[in-house]
């Protein structure tokens, strides 16, 4: 086959497949936390004190955190899936770390110093520990499905971005579970529970992901 | 490669729907990665054999992976990171892994003048590897250079199931040259 002839079927191929690659990011994100909001569901359920927890800073604050998070990760995901980088994503780590910073100085200023180690431990360290690597199993999944069709400068990196976005979207769901609200315990475990689910794309996207 | 402007323009209008825009980018994009092959086959010793080989693999993988490209940045240095990830993953597939550099000489190249040396022998074979069905899709549309309709009528199916199977066959091609261990 000549590869003018190459062209002819590249060009028949071609009508309305083109999409935005973060439309099918989001996609396979949404996809994935709906298996995970089941399991939310069946087994975990959402704290008893959800209203009241609401009319309080540090539940609130948990929530914008996570966010910030989401949206830092969907950047980076975006940014690894293509063969030249863009490093705009980047702007999108600064809120999460301002917001983290003036949560964790907020609450050493307002919590007597005694109090602080009963925070950071928390009740339900080994519940976040367990919890946010299962509710991130769909979604890295269904990641790292749409990613084949991406071009990453570095395979192992776009699996890490996508283990990175599947952790957060995995905490979002979680936050509404758990009942440690002090940046100290969210802080600390979150990151923790996230480091698995990061290690794991990145071994899974280093093989998969490869083009 | 030359007019950088313009492909872009071809790339916006390719994804619209505009099937002659997407043909001329294909095709001056095949010519700037003979060239580019060709330099980098010479620069690691190794035959240009493979060259049409190379600029086969590399149109499938930008077709396969277009939407990667993002819109508000220039096409060619996307063009130019997925020539230079197919040129390298090549050369390692046959032993060679060296440092290889593409950019220092495609700044300044315009689409040569170069035709295409005889008709890639892989690109045969690989043909020959594909289910029947899909073979024969991609013989119609490339080599008898058949609408989708046609050959969609010539062999009992819809021109929907046509381009459904057609780019499956495409993804395959995609799949066997990078399984390609000679």
């Amino acid at each position: 086959m000549k590869t003018e002839q190459l062209v002819a079927s590249l060009v028949a191929d071609r009508a309305g497949s083109a999409r935005p690659l973060g439309r099918s990011m989001g996609r396979a994100v949404l996809a994935g936390a709906l298996v995970s909001l089941v399991i939310f569901a069946v087994e975990f359920g959402p704290r008893v004190d959800l209203s009241a927890a609401f009319a309080t800073w540090r539940f609130d604050l948990k929530l914008v955190l996570v966010l910030a998070a989401l949206v830092a990760a969907s950047g980076a995901c975006i940014a690894m899936a293509r063969p030249v980088a863009t490093a705009r994503w980047q702007w999108a780590v600064l809120p999460v770390l301002l917001i983290a910073a003036a949560a964790l100085g907020t609450e050493l200023a307002v919590l007597p110093a005694e109090t602080w180690e009963a925070r950071l431990v928390g009740s339900n360290a080994l519940v976040c520990l367990t919890a946010i690597p299962v509710f991130a199993l769909a979604p890295l999944a269904m990641l790292l499905l749409a990613l084949r069709r991406s071009a990453p400068a570095s395979p192992a990196l776009a699996g890490a971005a996508a283990g990175a976005l599947a952790a957060a979207a995995a905490a979002a769901i979680y936050a509404f579970h758990c009942f440690d609200d002090s940046p100290l315990f969210v802080l600390t475990w979150y990151p923790l529970a996230a480091i698995p689910v990061i290690l794991v794309g990145a071994a899974v996207g280093h093989r998969l992901l490869r083009w | 490669m030359s007019d950088p402007e313009d492909l872009a323009v071809l790339m916006r209008a390719a994804r619209k729907g505009d099937d002659e825009a997407y043909r001329r980018l294909l095709l001056h994009v095949a010519s700037w990665l003979r060239a580019v092959a060709a330099r980098g086959l010479a620069a690691a010793g190794r035959p240009n054999a493979d060259c049409e080989d190379i600029v086969q693999e590399t149109l499938l993988a930008m077709h396969l992976r277009r939407d990667t490209w993002d819109e508000t940045q220039p096409l060619q240095p996307w063009l130019r990171a997925i020539a230079r990830h197919k040129l390298v993953d090549h050369l390692r597939r046959r032993g060679f892994t060296d440092h290889v550099d593409i950019d220092d000489h495609s700044e300044t190249l315009a689409a040569p003048a170069t035709s295409e040396e005889g008709s890639a022998l892989d690109a045969r074979q690989m043909l020959a590897s594909l289910p029947e069905r899909q073979r024969r899709i991609v013989e119609g549309i490339s080599i008898e250079g058949q609408s989708a309709r046609d050959v969609g009528s010539r062999m009992g199916m819809s021109e929907g199931a046509v381009r459904v199977t057609l780019h499956r066959a495409l993804r395959a091609l995609a799949a066997a040259y990078r399984k390609d261990r000679t």
